[in-house]
């Protein structure tokens, strides 16, 4: 009898760490900090981790989309503009591949904002949603100011966007998919024309929704 | 000494012969497999790898009866890009193609490339006929 227990006890211990060693973990991107402060008298390091900071844009529908309704979700942002003659179309085809799996579950979101707001209407933007075959609140094309795309492009998101007039579709941008966190941290990029890349990504949201969303130090 | 000179010209027609078609094979191969590259490089993020298009924005490059149709336009349809309504494989499409940079024989090669992939047989587009074409561009 003891012996069982014995064995029933290695075996547990065994499959418990077994299962920690499975339980594979997104790396957290982006700047960091320590802080210090005083808990109970007693100094607590904590690192605090880059988050996407808030925003307001308008996307195919021509609501108001801002950060607020993105709180505790997992969400995938690229950076795109539809009459992009270059990476785009490719990119678009990978990321519905991304839409098809999550676009029932409610609690993963796709946003590409254009960095052509000019061009890109919230008609013209709908549009192109309807011939992708995008419908429903999972995938949002968004529009907004030139300026505040590109900051959140490049400060936040860390993808370089610019407007050259020598390149086809007079735009350079990286093809970028960044994938945030429920705490709205990066937690993976991902090349958007490489289809190897993109299941990648697809696999990595699984890991991501099963972490809690109270997992706040690492 | 007769049969022989027949027997020898008779050879050099064969030959000659089957070195033109050979020729025509060459030539087809050449712009076939130069216009597998210029595909991959400018069309293929918007038609696919196997012309496939994407969803309702890009149409498929497969609809053999509507290239057969258009090939006298599609060099300039390709050169100078176009938007419209256009029904390709039996469905609609509304948006737009952006100009390509390309030069005539690439345009030659990359219409050979499609007008005989995709489970299309339409034969070489040459040089000449995109030369020809572009000239009647609208
Ligand atoms: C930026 C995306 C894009 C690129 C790059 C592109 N096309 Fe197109 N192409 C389109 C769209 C969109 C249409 C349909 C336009 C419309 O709806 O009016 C089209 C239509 C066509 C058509 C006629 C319709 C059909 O499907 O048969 C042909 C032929 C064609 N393209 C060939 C090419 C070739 C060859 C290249 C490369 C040299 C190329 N395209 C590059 C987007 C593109």
């Amino acid at each position: 009898m003891k012996k069982l227990l014995t064995a029933i006890a290695i075996i547990l211990v065994w499959s418990a760490c077994k299962f920690n060693s499975n339980d594979k973990k997104l790396p957290i991107y982006g700047n960091r900090q320590a802080v210090t402060k005083v808990v109970n008298g007693q100094n607590v390091t904590d690192t605090v981790y880059q988050t996407i900071p808030s925003f307001k844009f308008i996307n195919q529908y021509g609501d108001s989309i801002s950060d607020k309704q993105l709180a505790g979700k997992i969400y995938v942002a690229d950076f795109f503009f539809t009459s992009c003659p270059s990476i785009c179309p490719i990119m678009q085809r990978n990321m519905l591949n991304v839409y098809n799996t999550y676009k029932n579950t409610g609690d993963v979101n796709i946003l590409s904002f254009t960095i052509d707001p000019k061009y890109d209407s919230v008609k013209v933007l709908k549009k192109y949603a309807d011939k992708l075959g995008v419908t429903g609140k999972t995938w949002w094309f968004l529009q907004g100011k030139k300026d505040a795309t590109y900051t959140l492009a490049e400060k936040s998101y860390l993808v370089a966007v610019s407007k050259d007039t020598t390149v086809p579709g007079g735009y350079v941008h990286q093809g970028y998919f960044v994938l945030i966190d429920k705490q709205k941290r990066i937690r993976g990029s991902y090349d958007g024309t490489s289809p190897e890349q993109v299941t990648q990504l697809i696999d990595d949201i699984k890991t991501l929704k099963a972490e809690p969303a109270s997992a706040n130090t690492q | 000494m007769k049969l022989k000179v027949i027997t020898g010209i008779l050879l050099l027609l064969f030959v000659l012969i089957v070195s033109c078609q050979n020729d025509k094979g060459l030539d087809f191969n050449r712009y076939y497999s130069a216009g597998k590259l210029v595909y991959q490089n400018h069309c293929q993020n918007c038609h696919g790898e196997n012309g496939e298009g994407l969803q309702a924005l890009m149409p498929p490059l497969n609809d053999s009866v509507f290239l057969k149709k258009n090939i006298h336009i599609l060099p300039c349809l390709v050169k100078n890009g176009f938007q419209g309504k256009i029904t390709v494989s039996k469905r609609n499409f509304d948006w737009q193609m952006p100009p390509a940079n390309l030069n005539y024989i690439e345009i030659a090669q990359a219409l050979t490339y499609i007008t005989n992939s995709f489970g299309n047989n339409l034969g070489t587009v040459t040089f000449e006929d995109v030369t020809a074409a572009m000239s009647k561009c609208k």
